[in-house]
């Protein structure tokens, strides 16, 4: 099982963040040897700052995130850096609450973020704050609804059929 | 380097009152954009100042489809993410759920896995080499590169059936045993193909159009490679030594002798010689897999995950529950996240698995090697000549379906 052990950073590191950022620091957990940190929105972009310059995690691997609709808050916002030098890797996790989800974007820490939060603004309707460029980027510009929460239905697109646009019609009349 | 002078002049159209940007689309049908890829540059005479990639015309949701499939159908997904390189997708989605379950592989079976992958990486470059060639105008290698690459889809359907989509490996092995007289036609492969790849680097390497092409265009130093979250051969190429197999070996690779080629300038050129040179690096690592296959099982004996062989199903009741438990609902994984890749053409290939205790994955997120690299286009192209574009798309060899999903 422990080919993946090289990639677990020291639970110091955890302890390091614990004492510097408080209560920023909500939960911590490490299974199957990876790290995962739970932050407060709010010391989301220190604690990121703290892990580029001082922790050496240099390299963004992926910005995603989990639609859990019983929860509250509803979203799980990941993000997973590796560093390069140190062959460690962390995952950043914070919530976001409905109607409105939005956390702070980390792009100005890790610029590669930039598509990756796209993209999760696109599938997961989770707004970005500080992002530059913030639009759909898989889906078109014109799409209504954001297809990777839980509620929104596989092949449930809607299909206007040709009669149908002729209101006031039952199909049965136009088909004479 | 005129180029160079041109992209450090103040630019824009107000420092050239009679002058506009021109806005160009390049694609989606474009053929160098090797599927769908739609990009707006916006043009001072022939220099590109900012380019916008726009994609997605090939997005299929696989991410969604993945949520309503169990763990064994999702493998089938895997493949059709990056279709030039399906098995390299089928190991990392399948190391993923084993990781999230904790299974064992055995060692014939990792084997046979490094086998796949790394004629998936040799079959992956000959293409790219061909493609790249054509649109650059170097049409003659284009045949060769598809006649070599097409011995590696030959041995695919040899081993299961199919050219392309292989879905080979089950969560704790593979599906089926190497078939008889194959590691005789995996032997010819490697045999013949360093001769290959010797007449195209013949053609290519020192080819003085292919170099003033590809030479000092497109450059991205280490430091901005890892901003930009570039991977594999891209940012090998920028001098950061970092691949997957040798970072985080998984399936064996720590016991196969091979080297990681890395660049120096971060050019095009660069990347083309990176490519090639981890093509003779795989067909390294497949003739230590032949010398070395070990024997035994190819799949796991845990029950749980994997189908009990056919003969047990006519002598033993608990290996008939067993096959209809799996095939009827599969197995359920337990609460909780990872992330697992692996080392495709085009880069780090991830999966993050994100499991609630059922029978199918919660919620899957891939990271695409060729998203990540596409992203660095934008800074890539600026200040370079239209013509240089197309050599730039070619080498940071994105595969759309892989981007998109």
């Amino acid at each position: 099982m422990n080919r993946w052990s090289s990639a677990l950073p020291d639970d110091a590191l955890v302890q390091r963040i614990g004492d510097r950022f408080g209560a920023g620091l909500q939960e911590s957990s490490d299974f199957r040897g990876d790290l995962s940190v739970v932050l407060e929105p709010g010391a989301l972009v220190e604690v990121a700052r703290y892990l580029k310059s001082e922790e050496g995690f240099d390299y963004l691997l992926y910005a995603t995130a989990v639609d859990w609709p019983a929860r509250e808050p509803r979203f799980t916002v990941v993000w997973e850096v590796r560093s390069l030098a140190n062959k460690t890797r962390i995952r950043i996790k914070t919530t976001a609450g409905m109607p409105d989800p939005h956390v702070p974007s980390l792009t100005s820490v890790w610029p590669a973020a930039d598509w990756h939060e796209r993209e999760t603004w696109d599938l997961f309707g989770i707004t970005f704050d500080g992002h530059p460029d913030l639009r759909r980027i898989l889906m078109p510009q014109s799409w209504e609804g954001f297809p990777l929460r839980k509620d929104y239905v596989s092949f449930g697109e809607p299909v206007i059929f040709s009669d149908q646009k002729l209101e006031g019609l039952e199909p049965d009349a136009i088909r004479g | 380097m005129v180029k160079t002078d041109i992209a450090q002049e103040p630019i824009g159209p107000e420092h050239e009152p009679e002058t506009e940007w021109m806005e160009l689309n390049m694609g989606p049908h474009h053929p160098s954009t090797h599927g769908v890829l739609r990009v707006r540059l916006k043009l001072d005479g022939e220099i590109v100042r900012d380019a916008d990639a726009d994609i997605g015309y090939l997005h299929t949701g696989f991410e969604k489809s993945f949520e309503d499939k169990t763990y064994t159908q999702g493998i089938t997904f895997s493949d059709r993410m990056d279709y030039l390189a399906p098995p390299i997708n089928n190991v990392g989605f399948v190391s993923a759920v084993e990781k999230l379950i904790g299974v064992e592989v055995p060692p014939r079976a990792q084997a046979i896995r490094v086998i796949m992958m790394e004629l998936a990486r040799v079959a992956s470059h000959e293409l790219w080499l061909g493609t790249t060639g054509l649109d650059l105008g170097v049409y003659s290698g284009f045949f060769y590169a598809w006649r070599d690459r097409d011995l590696a889809l030959d041995l695919n359907e040899a081993y299961s059936g199919v050219r392309m989509m292989t879905s080979f490996t089950r969560v704790g092995g593979v599906a089926w045993d190497l078939p008889d007289g194959w590691l005789d036609q995996l032997q010819r492969f490697i045999d013949v193909m360093p001769g290959r790849l010797d007449d195209f680097e013949s053609m290519l390497t020192d080819n003085p159009i292919w170099h003033q092409r590809l030479e000092g265009v497109g450059v991205i130093s280490a430091a901005e490679a890892i901003d930009a979250g570039v991977t594999g051969p891209v940012l090998r190429a920028s001098g950061v030594n970092y691949d997957v197999r040798k970072a985080f070996p998984y399936c064996g690779y720590e016991n196969y002798d091979f080297e990681v080629p890395v660049g120096t300038n971060g050019d095009c050129y660069d990347r083309y010689r990176m490519r090639v040179a981890e093509m003779r690096q795989s067909l390294r690592i497949l003739q230590q897999a032949v010398d070395n296959l070990p024997s035994g099982p190819w799949i796991t004996g845990d029950r749980k995950v994997a189908l009990p062989p056919r003969s047990e199903l006519s002598k033993s009741m608990e290996a008939v529950i067993h096959q209809f438990r799996l095939v009827s609902e599969g197995f359920k994984g337990p609460v909780g996240d990872v992330y697992a890749f692996v080392e495709s053409p085009r880069g780090e290939l991830g999966f993050y698995l994100v499991s609630d205790g059922t029978n199918k994955p919660y919620r899957m997120k891939v990271r695409p090697p060729s998203f990540c690299n596409l992203q660095a286009l934008k800074k890539l192209v600026q200040g370079v000549l239209v013509a240089d574009v197309i050599a730039i798309m070619g080498s940071l060899d994105f595969i759309l379906g892989d981007c998109d999903r």
